[in-house]
């Protein structure tokens, strides 16, 4: 199991294998559908980004409200498949990690090879356990959202799965 | 005539929201503990493990399975010789689905508007509701929060007589592997069969509030089931998606007469998170 530190850096990613299995540390963005067409839509239109997507990862997540007490609720991935149409545009503008489950279109893999980017999957349907390895939650942006809105986490030892390396090398079968 | 005050059935809807989606069923998780078992690879049988240990926390602590608790949905057979008093069923059930999940620390996935304006309603309402009116003088209902990562890869097909079992075979098989490793695998397979094309969709869903591994009553329709688990469980897609023999937990068929011109299926995917809750009161 590699451990993997957040933000990534070009060197980083070009080590990961699709297969490898990682224990991220570090500190991600969440953002899903909602979030997506916003972000895009900023870019559309050539606004500046609500936060610094440059060298960063984005996991795809609306997590479930937290219990008193509990820094986040159950956290688990949602499917990436839909958030395809957005991300070719976030990588053009520096995003170089995506966390989420299930397939990518063929444009996203493109332009993962084109920018050096990677793709880890996490195991759907396993959000309480996910939530373990989340430290801290910052807002950042679109809290109207409610679940959808992005925030910042901090995780240590977080596992997820290489899914597709910056070589568009594939490890998800069907 | 028997009576029964809504307000029984209020917190008894309040407590099932709650209780299907922070606890898997005993039949689910003895199926996912013996798919571990036959996970011979590491990645494979690691992933089955991470499931199982995500769904015992779940439980202890009482929080969701998954975060997405899904769109409500329920089928209430109230027998026909049940009068309720006190208040509207439909307000009872929706009121209750929402404090469940405002109390329950579940997640709010429900937009109003499909298309226009996708406004978060808020408190998950409204729920999916399907009444049937049955003999007797009790209310049966049951609960199943829907999430949206498996209804996602759902299909339905108006298939010809002439295309008959082997073409009934050949969509099922197709939409399990076109969705692939998107539903959250291993997964489960509610199949509809006859009727018309909403009756198709209905019992699709209605097969996945069976009783996991349940078998369909007529051995034609459960032999059926049998075969195509087994051919899903060689298609090599396995836990998440990355190779493994344990693609589907169950395949649930319903059927129900169609017309002379008509062979209607509709398969209707949910992940391994297999979550229901039935009450009789």
């Amino acid at each position: 199991m590699k451990h993997v530190t957040l933000p990534l850096d070009e060197e980083t990613v070009r080590s990961l294998h699709a297969g490898d299995e990682v224990l991220l540390t570090g500190w991600f963005y969440t953002g899903r559908d909602a979030a997506h067409k916003r972000l895009a839509a900023c870019l559309a239109a050539g606004d500046k980004l609500p936060f610094p997507l440059a060298g960063e990862t984005l996991y795809y997540v609306g997590p479930a409200p937290e219990k008193p007490g509990q820094i986040i609720g159950p956290a688990g991935p949602t499917s990436s498949y839909r958030m395809d149409p957005y991300t070719p545009a976030l990588l053009d503008h520096g995003l170089r990690g995506m966390i989420g489950k299930g397939r990518r279109s063929q444009a996203v893999i493109d332009a993962m090879i084109r920018h050096h980017a990677v793709y880890f999957l996490t195991i759907g349907g396993t959000a309480a356990l996910i939530s373990d390895s989340i430290r801290k939650k910052e807002p950042v942006c679109y809290e109207d959202l409610g679940t959808e809105a992005v925030c910042r986490l901090y995780v240590e030892d977080f596992y997820a799965i290489v899914g597709i390396d910056c070589q568009g090398r594939s490890v998800l079968r069907g | 005539m028997r009576e029964l005050d809504v307000s029984v059935v209020q917190a008894a809807v309040a407590r099932m929201v709650v209780e299907a989606n922070c606890r898997i069923g005993a039949e689910a998780m003895a199926c996912l503990r013996r798919s571990r078992e036959q996970e011979e690879h590491p990645l494979p049988r690691r992933i089955m493990e991470q499931i199982i240990k995500n769904d015992e926390l779940a439980e202890e602590r009482t929080v969701p399975l998954c975060q997405d608790t899904g769109m409500a949905v329920f089928r209430v057979q109230v027998g026909q010789e049940l009068v309720l008093t006190g208040g509207l069923l439909e307000e009872a059930l929706q009121t209750c689905m929402a404090q469940g999940y405002r109390e329950g620390y579940l997640r709010k996935s429900v937009v109003a508007d499909p298309l226009f304006h996708r406004a978060n309603t808020g408190d998950n309402t409204p729920a999916v509701i399907y009444y049937e009116i049955v003999s007797g003088s009790r209310i049966l209902i049951t609960f199943a929060p829907k999430g949206f990562g498996s209804e996602n890869m759902s299909k339905i097909a108006m298939l010809k007589p002439a295309d008959g079992v082997e073409g009934v075979k050949a969509f099922i098989l197709k939409t399990v592997r076109e969705a692939g490793p998107n539903p959250c695998p291993p997964m489960v397979v509610g199949v509809g069969i006859g009727g018309t094309f909403d009756k198709c969709a209905q019992l699709s869903k209605f097969a996945l509030m069976r009783e996991l591994g349940q078998p369909n009553p007529h051995s034609d329709y459960a032999a059926l089931e049998r075969e195509l688990l087994a051919s899903i469980n060689k298609m090599d897609i396995g836990p998440a998606g990355l190779g493994g023999h344990t693609t589907a937990l169950a395949v649930h068929i319903e059927s129900f007469p169609t017309h002379i011109a008509g062979l209607p299926v509709a398969v209707n995917i949910c992940c391994h998170a297999y979550r229901h809750s039935r009450v009789e009161l």
